[in-house]
């Protein structure tokens, strides 16, 4: 009990130069990630303030999907997989954490192809709060319901939450999957290239629930959409390889002079 | 307009000697391997049907539920068919939770170690194992060494003789039928926090269930018509069934009779056999494996029709 009291303390004493309250979300230090001999990830460090959109944009294979795996240590699944470096979610580095199932219930995770569990609609929202141990069916209903509705799609499926999840349409299973990472309320969204299976209407509807979410939660949008980074994004990074090749306000990013070339010549189509 | 289009694309499919000659190719090649694929069906249809055309003037009610008499050779099999179902339920009993839940584990758990890399060859491996190896060990492990019943034979070392010869198949379906439910449900289970037994109990499990259950009901074909193993270990050519007691054999006291070891006896040892009396056990023992295995089509055209994704 005491111990758990004392931890934030002693955390900020620890960090005198931040003070409370402007303690970074997320901060990457020197991290880097190999898969068995092969390095992916060459030592990056950054940093997420709380509340604001972070977009990553990156060619394939930059190492995006990755970064946010070990953010929420599903990395911890692949065995060949080996980190070093610190990531640190409110001050705590993840790699170390005993409760991991807490840490990835702070994480809302969205993959890029739509993920209908085999269960109804309903199952599939409820099934993140039911496995931590949310038993009542009042407040599983209402959880549900406004989960649907920030994902924009309980109009659709209100109807029809004994459905299947999987029978739902490839945008459908999308947004279902966005509700379903709403549904442990997170703290952070991790979006993964979300928009890839779904149609321009829906990810504008999606954009737009996200503007919102951003005033509740710090959203990481990784994404193949330069210009959606540009449209949501307060700052923006781009990953190249395994290395940040530069991270800045997203109006700098997209400027006519970013700091690095490679910065110009990608968000222009000019390369990747 | 219309004089421009008529001639040239006719002269491009025309039908050459070369043409015709690759068509005649491939309807023989077509026949050919259709004959060989049709030619499966002919053993089956022989064997069965010379069988139970054999077998057919001894089968009644009263050949299934009596006692044999006269050292087999008259009465029915009634004591041989139950010791079969003793058999191929006792060993499933053993053999299937135990396979099923290893099977979990290095599916679902294992990761890529040693220990996983042996118990996997141990499961290749213990597959391949003759059968009649698989009674020498029974019957060095079970009725011996572990003496269940005073260093006689019994149904118990016979069964579990039989779990430890099906144990790496059941495995070997089991972890198929699991790695079936694809790997992305998984993922976003593990994503949303919950913990590996979670995504067993309320994904995989659910949803490979079929796969696992077709794959353990066809082990019992395979357990009721195995001889070797069990003639060594707990089966007797001659056991009377009182149909007073409740459990007809003591599991653990008695040797029994069975299907495969009495279609041996009287088809080679007992004489004065009618000539039917063979063909009848054995149309029985075939009609216990296609009834179980109709079963588990039946199952399964039913568990498919609700497959969910």
């Amino acid at each position: 009990m005491v111990t758990a009291m004392d931890k934030p303390q002693t955390t900020s004493v620890s960090m005198p130069v931040s003070p409370v309250g402007s303690q970074p979300k997320v901060e990457v230090q020197n991290l880097r990630l190999s898969y068995g001999t092969k390095e992916v990830i060459h030592g990056i460090s950054f940093h997420i303030e709380s509340n604001e959109i972070l977009g990553v944009i990156g060619p394939a294979q930059s190492g995006k999907t990755s970064l946010l795996r070990c953010i929420n240590r599903t990395i911890d699944f692949t065995a060949s997989a080996k980190t070093t470096g610190v990531v640190k979610v409110d001050g705590e580095d993840v790699r170390h954490l005993r409760d991991v199932y807490g840490l990835r219930r702070k994480i809302g995770m969205v993959a890029p192809l739509p993920v209908g569990l085999p269960l109804s609609v309903f199952d599939n929202v409820a099934f993140a709060p039911r496995a931590a141990g949310l038993r009542d069916k009042d407040r599983l209903n209402e959880l549900v319901e406004r989960c649907l509705r920030q994902a924009a799609l309980w109009d659709e499926v209100k109807d029809r939450l004994d459905s299947l999840g999987t029978k739902l349409s490839g945008g459908q299973q999308q947004r279902l999957t966005i509700a379903r990472a709403l549904s442990h309320e997170p703290e952070i969204l991790c979006l993964d290239e979300f928009s890839i299976a779904i149609d321009p209407v829906t990810t504008m509807r999606i954009e737009e629930v996200l503007k919102e979410l951003k005033e509740k939660m710090t959203i990481i949008l990784v994404t193949n959409l330069v210009q959606q980074a540009r449209r949501l994004a307060k700052r923006t990074m781009f990953l190249w390889n395994g290395e940040i090749v530069e991270l800045d306000r997203t109006e700098v990013m997209f400027s006519d002079s970013p700091k690095d070339k490679r910065t110009y010549d990608y968000v222009n189509g000019i390369f990747g | 307009m219309t004089t421009r289009a008529t001639p040239v694309p006719m002269a491009t499919f025309a039908e050459t000697p070369f043409v015709r000659r690759k068509e005649r190719t491939e309807k023989l090649a077509r026949c050919f391997f259709g004959m060989m694929a049709a030619a499966m069906i002919i053993p089956l249809i022989l064997i069965v049907t010379y069988v139970v055309v054999q077998g057919w003037p001894l089968l009644s009610w009263e050949f299934l539920t009596t006692n044999p008499r006269g050292g087999g050779v008259r009465g029915g099999i009634w004591s041989a068919l139950v010791g079969t179902l003793y058999l191929v339920g006792l060993s499933l009993l053993i053999s299937a939770p135990i396979g099923v839940l290893a099977a979990v584990y290095l599916n679902e758990y294992a990761r890529d170690n040693w220990f996983t890399r042996v118990v996997n060859l141990a499961v290749v491996n213990l597959a391949g194992v003759p059968s009649i190896v698989h009674g020498l060990f029974g019957l060095g492990a079970f009725v011996y060494f572990a003496n269940l019943n005073e260093g006689k034979k019994s149904i118990i070392a016979a069964a579990l003789t039989l779990a430890v010869m099906t144990l790496p198949v059941i495995i070997a379906s089991t972890k198929e039928a699991l790695s079936s439910v694809p790997i992305s449900f998984r993922e976003a289970c593990w994503n949303v926090g919950a913990t590996r037994w979670q995504t067993i109990w309320r994904i995989v499990l659910p949803n490979s269930v079929s796969g696992i259950l077709t794959g353990v009901i066809l082990q019992v074909s395979r357990t009721a018509g195995e001889t070797a193993p069990v003639m060594l270990t707990g089966v007797t050519t001659w056991k009377m069934l009182d149909s007073t007691g409740w459990f007809l054999y003591h599991p653990v006291k008695d040797q029994c009779m069975a299907l495969s070891m009495h279609l041996y006896y009287i088809a080679t040892q007992a004489s004065g056999a009618p000539k039917a009396l063979p063909f009848a056990i054995a149309t029985v023992l075939i009609g216990v494996v296609v009834l179980v295995n109709a079963a588990a089509i039946v199952f399964r055209i039913y568990l498919r029709s609700r497959k969910k994704w």
